[in-house]
C-alpha cells in the first residue's frame, strides 16, 4: 500500500497546473519532434535546456521526459507515412507500417501505434512505480559478456528470419556490423577506416545511415516511376481500425509490452532489441506469417508496445542509481546538475517529490499523448494526399536539418546523400536495409562488450560458455548456437518466411 | 515560445551583423549579436554543466545571450579545432578543458591546432577534481592500502575508464605511473556504463571527476579513496586529499576554461575576459559551481595570463608522459 500512497504523493506533484502545463508542452514538442524526420529529442532537448534554467528541476524535468517519449510516438509516424524511421526503434515499425499505408490503412496503422504504446507506457510506468528498486538488480546482473551474448542472439535472429537469400541476410548483416566499427577505436584511440576524415573519427551517426537507406532511397525509388508517384496507391479506408484490427493486435500489444518492458531495463540497445525481438515474435507465432512486410497489423502493434514499454523502463537506472542509459537521460541529468541535484542512488529518499512526481507524470504524459494523437490521424493521413512532388523535396529539406542537427556538422548531411545512394543500389539488387541497420546499432554495443568481457577474462573466449562465473551469457550463447543450426538445416530453412521485406 | 522569440532574435542578430559588416564598425560597441559558445562535448556533461552556468551569467554582463553549441567528437577536437579556425571576432568563443587543450597533442598525433599558439586565453571557470574510486567489497579503506593491494593483484587487478583519452583514462594514466603498476584497462563508451559496472563489481577502480562520483559515494555505492587536490571538497569531506592520503605527486583537475581564436582583438578579450570574472565572483553561479564540487578560481586565478600560464604547465606535464604510455 505504501505504492498507493506514494502514487498519489507523485500525482499530487505532477497535477499542479504548472507541472500539467509543461508534461503537456513536453508531450506536444515531442511529438512535433518526432515526427519532423531527423530531427531526434537529443538535439530539442539540448536545444531547450536554457528554458529549463527558470524551472523547478521536478517541472522541468517532467517537460523534458515528455519530449523523449512523445519523440517515441512521433517517430513511428514519419515511419509509418513516409518511410522514415527517425529512431532506431521505429525501423521496424517502418517495415509493416509503411505497407499498411500503402494500402490506404494509414490510419489504422497510427491509431494501433498509438494505443498500442499508451497500454505499454501504462504498463511500463506501473512497473517503474512498482518494481524499480528490484528490476535494477536484473540490470547489474547483466555483464559485458552477457550484454554481447545477448546481441549475439539478436543478430542470429536476424538472419534465421530474414527474407529471401539467407546469403545476401548474411551480406547485409556483415555490412552492417563493418560499418559500426568505423570511428575512434575504444581501445587504443587509433582510426579505424575514416579515410584521414575527421567527421568520421566518431563514427557513423544511426540517423545519418537510416535517413540515407530508408528515406533518401526511398525518395529515389518513388521517383524513378513516371507515374504513380503518390505514397499511397489504394484508396483510403477508414480512418480508425476495425473491431476485428483491434481483436487481431491486442495479444500483440500485451506480448510486445512485457518483452519491452524487459529488455528496457538494460542500457544502451534495450529499445532496439525490444522492437526488433518483438516483430521476430509476432511473426514467429503468427498464423499468417506470409502477411508480414506486406502490412500486417500485429507487426506494427508489438514493435511499437514493445519500444514504447522499453522507453519507459528505461528511466529505471536514471531513477534508482541516478546513471544515465543513453544520450537523452544523460542530457536529463545535466539538466539536473544545472539545478544542483546530482542524481544518485539516494535520488528515491532525498528527492521524493522528484522521483514519485515524475513517475506519475509519465503516465500522465502518455495519457496526453494518445489524447493530442488519436485526433491528429486524420491530419496525418489527409497529409498523404499532398502531390508527391511537392511531399519529397521538403522531406529532403527536414532530413537534411534534421541530420544537420545531431553534430553541427554539414558533412552528416553529405553522408546521408551518400547512404541514399547506396540504398537505392541495394534495393536494385535485391538487398534488404533492414537487417543491416538492426546488425549496425547491435555491432556497435557488441563490439564494445566482447572487448570488455576479453580484457576481463584476460582473453580467454571461453568466458563466454563459463555457466559458473557467467550464466546469462552462457545461456544466451547455447541458445544462438541452436537457432543457428535449426536455420541451416535446409529442410527447416524452407520454411523460413520473410521477416524483413523492403 | 521562447523558442520563436530565441530564432526571432538570432535572425534579427544575424541581419544586424550583415548590416553592421557593410558599415565597418562592428567592433565599436562589442558585442552587438549573440556569441556562441561551442562545447566541444555533448549536451548533459560536466564541461557542457559548467558552460551553460557560466555562459548564462556572462550573458548578463555583455548585454548579448550566450549560446551553447555541442559540438562533440574525437575526445573533444573537433569542437576545439572549429572554434580555432572560427572568426577571431569574439563571437564565437569555446569551452576548452584538460583534455582538449592539456593533454590532446599527447594523444592525437594530426590534432590540428596547437593548444598554446592557436588560442586566445580568457581565464578559467572551474577546476573538477578528480576521485579515485573503488568497489565498495575490496579490501582495503585507504590510499595507501589499495597501492599495496593494487601492487599485490597487479595481475588481476581491473582499472576502468570512459574510453581511451578521456579525462578519467588520461589521469589513471598518470596514477599508474607513480603507483609503479601496469594494470589491465578496460574502456567503456563513457562514465555512465563504466560507474554500472564498477557498482556491481565487475571491474575494481577508476578515476574520475567529482561531479560524475560524488553521489555514489555518498549512497554508498562505491568508495572514495582520495580526492587529487590540494584542498578537500565540501562536497565529500570525508575524503582525505592525495595529499593527506601519501601521494601529493597525484593532484590533477579536470579543468574548464574559456578560450578565443588567436587573432581575437585586445579590447574583445578584454571584455570577455571581465564577464568571466565577473560570473565566477557572482556568489550564486560561484555557489552553482561549487554545489557540483568545482573548484572555481578568484578574479587573479581567472585572468588570461593564469590560464595561458595554466595550459603551458599542462602540455608539459601531459604530452610527454601520453606520447610515452599511450602512443607508443
Amino acid at each position: 500500500m505504501d505504492l498507493l500512497s506514494n502514487l498519489a504523493y507523485g500525482f499530487s506533484i505532477a497535477a499542479t497546473p504548472t507541472n500539467l502545463m509543461l508534461c503537456l508542452i513536453g508531450a506536444l514538442v515531442g511529438t512535433l519532434i518526432g515526427v519532423l524526420p531527423g530531427i531526434g529529442p537529443i538535439a530539442t532537448i539540448a536545444m531547450l535546456l536554457p528554458i529549463t534554467y527558470k524551472l523547478d528541476p521536478t517541472g522541468a524535468l517532467i517537460m523534458l521526459a515528455g519530449i523523449y517519449y512523445g519523440a517515441q510516438y512521433g517517430g513511428s509516424t514519419t515511419a509509418i507515412l513516409v518511410n522514415l524511421p527517425g529512431e532506431s526503434s521505429s525501423v521496424v515499425t517502418a517495415l509493416d507500417g509503411h505497407q499498411m499505408a500503402k494500402k490506404g490503412r494509414a490510419g489504422a496503422a497510427l491509431a494501433i501505434a498509438a494505443l498500442g504504446s499508451f497500454v505499454a507506457g501504462t504498463f511500463g510506468t506501473l512497473l517503474v512505480a512498482a518494481l524499480g528498486k528490484p528490476l535494477t538488480q536484473v540490470a547489474q546482473a547483466f555483464g559485458p559478456a552477457d550484454y554481447c551474448a545477448l546481441m549475439v542472439l539478436g543478430l542470429v535472429c536476424a538472419v534465421v528470419l530474414a527474407s529471401g537469400s539467407v546469403l545476401k541476410a548474411i551480406t547485409m548483416i556483415f555490412l552492417g556490423l563493418l560499418l559500426s566499427t568505423i570511428g575512434t577505436d575504444l581501445e587504443t584511440g587509433e582510426q579505424r577506416m575514416t579515410f584521414g576524415l575527421l567527421p568520421l573519427a566518431d563514427g557513423i551517426e544511426f540517423v545519418t545511415l537510416a535517413m540515407g537507406v530508408f528515406g533518401f532511397a526511398e525518395i529515389l525509388r518513388n521517383l524513378e516511376q513516371k507515374q504513380s508517384r503518390d505514397v499511397v496507391e489504394q484508396k483510403i479506408t477508414n480512418l480508425m481500425p476495425t473491431r476485428a484490427d483491434l481483436k487481431e493486435a491486442a495479444p500483440a500489444v500485451a506480448r510486445g509490452t512485457l518483452l519491452g518492458s524487459v529488455l528496457g531495463i538494460l542500457p544502451g540497445g534495450g529499445a532496439v532489441l525490444a522492437a526488433f525481438g518483438a516483430y521476430t515474435l509476432e511473426k514467429k507465432i503468427s498464423k499468417n506469417p506470409q502477411e508480414f512486410g506486406k502490412g500486417a497489423i500485429c507487426g506494427v502493434a508489438g514493435p511499437e508496445s514493445a519500444n514504447n514499454a522499453a522507453a519507459q523502463t528505461s528511466f529505471i537506472p536514471l531513477l534508482t542509481l541516478g546513471i544515465p542509459p543513453n544520450a537523452v537521460m544523460a542530457i536529463m541529468v545535466g539538466a539536473m546538475t544545472i539545478h544542483g541535484i546530482v542524481p544518485g542512488p539516494q535520488i528515491m529518499t532525498k528527492q521524493p517529490d522528484l522521483f514519485w512526481g515524475m513517475i506519475a507524470s509519465m503516465w500522465l504524459g502518455n495519457l496526453m499523448l494518445v489524447i493530442i494523437n488519436l485526433p491528429m490521424v486524420g491530419l496525418w493521413v489527409r497529409l498523404l494526399r499532398v502531390p508527391y512532388r511537392m511531399l519529397f523535396p521538403a522531406i529532403l529539406i527536414f532530413c537534411a536539418i534534421g541530420v544537420y542537427s545531431i553534430n553541427n556538422q554539414p558533412f552528416d548531411v553529405v553522408l546521408t546523400a551518400f547512404f541514399g545512394l547506396v540504398g537505392y543500389l541495394l534495393l536494385k539488387l535485391g538487398f534488404e536495409p533492414a537487417p543491416m541497420l538492426v546488425a549496425f546499432v547491435l555491432g556497435k554495443i557488441m563490439e564494445e562488450k566482447l572487448r570488455q568481457a576479453m580484457l576481463l577474462s584476460r582473453g580467454d573466449a571461453m568466458t563466454f560458455f563459463d555457466f559458473d562465473k557467467h550464466p546469462i551469457s552462457a545461456t544466451l550463447m547455447i541458445v544462438s548456437i541452436i537457432l543457428l543450426i535449426v536455420a541451416l538445416l535446409p529442410s527447416i530453412r524452407r520454411k523460413r518466411d520473410e521477416v524483413f521485406v523492403e | 515560445m521562447t523558442m520563436t522569440k530565441r530564432q526571432g532574435l538570432t535572425a534579427a542578430a544575424a541581419i544586424g551583423a550583415i548590416l553592421a559588416l557593410g558599415a565597418g564598425s562592428a567592433q565599436a560597441q562589442y558585442p552587438t549579436k549573440p556569441i556562441t559558445m561551442i562545447v566541444p562535448f555533448a549536451a548533459g556533461g560536466p564541461t557542457d554543466v559548467v558552460a551553460r552556468i557560466v555562459g548564462e551569467n556572462m550573458s548578463k554582463t555583455l548585454g548579448q545571450p550566450v549560446i551553447i553549441e555541442n559540438v562533440a567528437g574525437a575526445g573533444g577536437t573537433t569542437g576545439i579545432t572549429r572554434a580555432a579556425k572560427s572568426a577571431p571576432d569574439g563571437y564565437t568563443i569555446a569551452m576548452g578543458h584538460m583534455g582538449t587543450h592539456g593533454a590532446a597533442p599527447g594523444l592525437y598525433p594530426n590534432i590540428a591546432y596547437n593548444p598554446q599558439t592557436d588560442f586566445a586565453p580568457i581565464g578559467l571557470a572551474a577546476g573538477t577534481p578528480i576521485v579515485i574510486v573503488a568497489r565498495k567489497d575490496l579490501p582495503f579503506k585507504t590510499l595507501q592500502e589499495f597501492i599495496a593491494y593494487a601492487q599485490k593483484n597487479e595481475k588481476t587487478i581491473n582499472n576502468a575508464n570512459a574510453g581511451s583519452g578521456s579525462v578519467s583514462h588520461i589521469t589513471c594514466v598518470l596514477l599508474h605511473e607513480m603507483m609503479k603498476i601496469n594494470p589491465n584497462t578496460i574502456p567503456y563508451r563513457g562514465t555512465g556504463p563504466a560507474l554500472t559496472d564498477l557498482i556491481s563489481g565487475k571491474v575494481d577502480y577508476m578515476c574520475d571527476q567529482i561531479v560524475s562520483v560524488s553521489s555514489q559515494v555518498k549512497g554508498g555505492t562505491i568508495k572514495a579513496l582520495a580526492i587529487a587536490t590540494q584542498a578537500r571538497s565540501p562536497s565529500l569531506p570525508d575524503v582525505p586529499t592525495t595529499k593527506e592520503a601519501g601521494l601529493p605527486a597525484f593532484e590533477v583537475s579536470a579543468w574548464n576554461a574559456v578560450f578565443a581564436p588567436k587573432g581575437t582583438p585586445a579590447d574583445v578579450v578584454a571584455k570577455l575576459s571581465d564577464a568571466l570574472t565577473k560570473a565566477v565572483t557572482d556568489p550564486a553561479t560561484k555557489k552553482k559551481l561549487e554545489d557540483l564540487g568545482g573548484v572555481v578560481p578568484d578574479a587573479k586565478g581567472a585572468s588570461p595570463a593564469a590560464l595561458a600560464a595554466l595550459v603551458k604547465s599542462e602540455n608539459d606535464r601531459w604530452i610527454p608522459l601520453l606520447k610515452a604510455k599511450v602512443k607508443q
